[in-house]
């Protein structure tokens, strides 16, 4: 479990990390998200003792990551934004070096290296000079380095960044099988990514961290209005009739096009009227070209909290009509 | 430790620079070794090591430049950082490492004096004091690139920086002649020497109150003492320069003196050099 209480970086003036409380369960997957310079990377680099705090502290199982350095670091496997691996070495020389580094003893050095090797997909390259290898191979070979020494905390500075479709799957499902047996923190700044692979999310914005919310939650929390949008062969008259008979419709715009009319509507309460509407429409035999239904989704969230919130008016415009701002 | 020192040890034998290290001092140790002992006949080795010395001009930097900066410039320093180790651990593996490059051609110039004595007389004691007393002097030069070292990310600068510092003690006692040995001007020159570690005290701590008290004390001690005692200024900045010369020191050996003072002068530096580059190390994971 690691707790980390009013973490703070200064540098000058400026404060790259504000008074950061959270704490880290065992057994999760932890996705740490936030724009480029929110802060993700000072704070886990403070997390593994890699840089001093100004104020503050970072806990590990009850270990201050400064004050017992020793016992606190051999718990945590970090891979840093680039991957610190040395060009002249191949992985299997590389990761006999740091093995060793990390104090891991006589055959366990080379039982470890090769779990490592094994669930990173490494082997087939480990006599390779690691300076030829694919951007996607230096990232697995970087996520090797972190399970030496069993850690039982693993630290990802965004572990996708600069890799193909391909390699970002392949390292997303790397990291879904680390979760099993590990904890696993990871920083991002894709939404989607974060979604897909953690199991808690904490969003980071001009470093201070926002929220901490388990995805469902976080966008539950989030879901202002439902809101329906949709496409119907008939006239404006007819449209408001039909509706009409409907309850709970709190916002309705309708304009003409052509033969047809588009239709907005927003509900109270998150009130789901997909079905009402279909069999109303139905019921006058007016057909229904399209339909559906919109929810805010992370991405909205994650815009209104780290704080675009330009973008975040013009996304809602895009889509919706007056819908109300929730935070 | 010793993961450190065999990968650093590694790396200097994977690449060209130990190669190149040794090959250097090889070279101009043969080149000594046959011109003096050879061709002019003369049976004293340790003239050899003396009139060499200046190889450690090039030599020194060439295999402490990328030691520290080239971790920092390819983020491997993280890794170090995040190791569950001591930063003075990893510092020492570090120098080790060095200092065994050091000592492979200085292990194969230590066969040299017995080749010799097949051919002649040779002062044994003389001659292996002599090779003491430049192992410990290369010692000394390496642990300060080391240090300079870790202040730079560019290794060509960290090069560039420590040739001039060596170059300018190898030739500071020649310098010092020059220096007015006039009181007020001793007292002038150890004025601008107190800013000087002044400003290294503000760079280590990163506090202006230590590097305030350290200049107004260092001040305000030297004027006191100038007060007190003017003639004790008297060439006393010249005294000075020729004191941190570490070639001086070393040249008591060539003159046949097992100087047991230089060799503690020598573990001296040594320490202080590796003490302040772990400074220099822990006052990074500050972050600038």
């Amino acid at each position: 479990m690691i707790e980390v209480k009013h973490l703070t970086k200064k540098y000058g003036d400026h404060k790259a990390v504000s008074d950061l409380n959270f704490r880290i369960e065992n057994g999760e997957i932890y996705g740490f998200l936030g724009p480029n310079g929110a802060g993700k990377t000072t704070t886990m680099n403070m997390m593994t003792g890699c840089l001093s705090a100004t104020e503050g502290s970072v806990t590990i199982d009850g270990l201050d990551i400064f004050e017992d350095a020793t016992k606190a670091k051999k718990k945590i496997g970090y891979l840093p934004e680039l991957p610190p691996l040395y060009q002249d070495m191949t992985p299997e020389e590389y990761l006999r070096f740091v093995a060793r580094a990390k104090g891991v003893k006589g055959p366990d050095v080379e039982k470890q290296i090769d779990h490592a090797m094994k669930v990173t997909g490494t082997h087939g390259v480990k006599n390779r000079l690691i300076r030829n290898l694919s951007k996607g191979y230096k990232q697995r070979v970087g996520i090797a380095q972190a399970l030496l020494g069993d850690p039982e905390i693993i630290i990802l500075d965004e572990p996708t960044v600069g890799l193909d479709p391909k390699q970002i799957i392949e390292i997303r499902e790397l990291i879904k099988e680390l979760g099993k047996d590990h904890t696993v923190i990871l920083s991002s700044h894709i939404l989607s990514e974060v979604q897909e692979v953690c199991s808690r999310i904490m969003i980071i914005s001009k470093g201070r961290l926002v929220a901490n919310d388990t995805p469902d939650n976080l966008e539950k929390r989030m879901r202002g209005d439902f809101r329906l949008e949709l496409v119907a062969r008939a006239t404006k008259g007819e449209a408001e009739e039909i509706l009409a008979s409907l309850e709970g419709i709190r916002e309705l715009e309708i304009t003409p096009r052509g033969g047809t009319v588009e239709i907005g509507l927003t509900t109270e309460d998150n009130l789901d009227i997909t079905e009402g509407v279909f069999f109303a429409f139905a019921e006058a035999k007016k057909p229904i070209l399209e339909m559906r239904p919109i929810r805010s989704s992370l991405e909205d969230i994650f815009l209104e909290l780290t704080g675009n919130k330009e973008e975040v008016a013009f996304r809602r415009d895009s889509h919706r009509v007056g819908g109300k701002e929730e935070a | 430790m010793l993961a450190i020192y065999q990968r650093e040890l590694r790396s200097y034998f994977t690449g060209f620079v130990g190669y190149v290290f040794a090959a250097f001092i090889l070279l101009f140790g043969g080149i000594y070794t046959m011109v003096i002992n050879l061709s002019n006949g003369i049976t004293n080795f340790e003239y050899v090591l003396g009139n060499m010395s200046f190889v450690f001009i090039i030599a020194v930097p060439v295999l402490t430049m990328r030691v520290l900066a080239e971790e920092r410039k390819q983020k491997t320093d993280l890794l170090l950082y995040s190791l569950p180790r001591s930063m003075t651990a990893i510092v020492l593996g570090k120098y080790f490492a060095m200092l065994t490059v050091f000592a492979v051609p200085m292990g194969v110039m230590a066969v040299y004096p017995i080749l010799l004595s097949m051919y002649g007389e040779i002062n044994m004691a003389v001659a292996y004091s002599a090779i003491l007393g430049f192992f410990l002097m290369g010692a000394v030069l390496i642990a300060i690139g080391m240090l300079v070292s870790s202040f730079c990310d560019n290794q060509a600068i960290a090069a560039a920086v420590c040739f001039v510092i060596i170059l300018i003690n190898f030739f500071i006692s020649d310098l010092a002649s020059f220096v007015s040995a006039e009181a007020a001007a001793s007292l002038g020159a150890l004025t601008i020497l107190v800013f000087v570690v002044a400003l290294i005290v503000r760079y280590l701590t990163a506090s202006n109150l230590a590097a305030g008290v350290v200049a107004i004390l260092g001040v305000a001690a030297l004027l006191i003492a100038y007060g007190i005692d003017k003639t004790m200024f008297e060439g006393l900045f010249a005294a000075i320069l020729s004191s941190v010369s570490v070639f001086d020191r070393f040249y008591s050996f060539t003159d046949g003196v097992f100087d047991l003072g230089a060799i503690v002068y020598f573990l001296s530096v040594i320490a202080l050099m590796v003490f302040y580059t772990v400074q220099s190390m822990e006052r990074r994971r500050w972050g600038e």
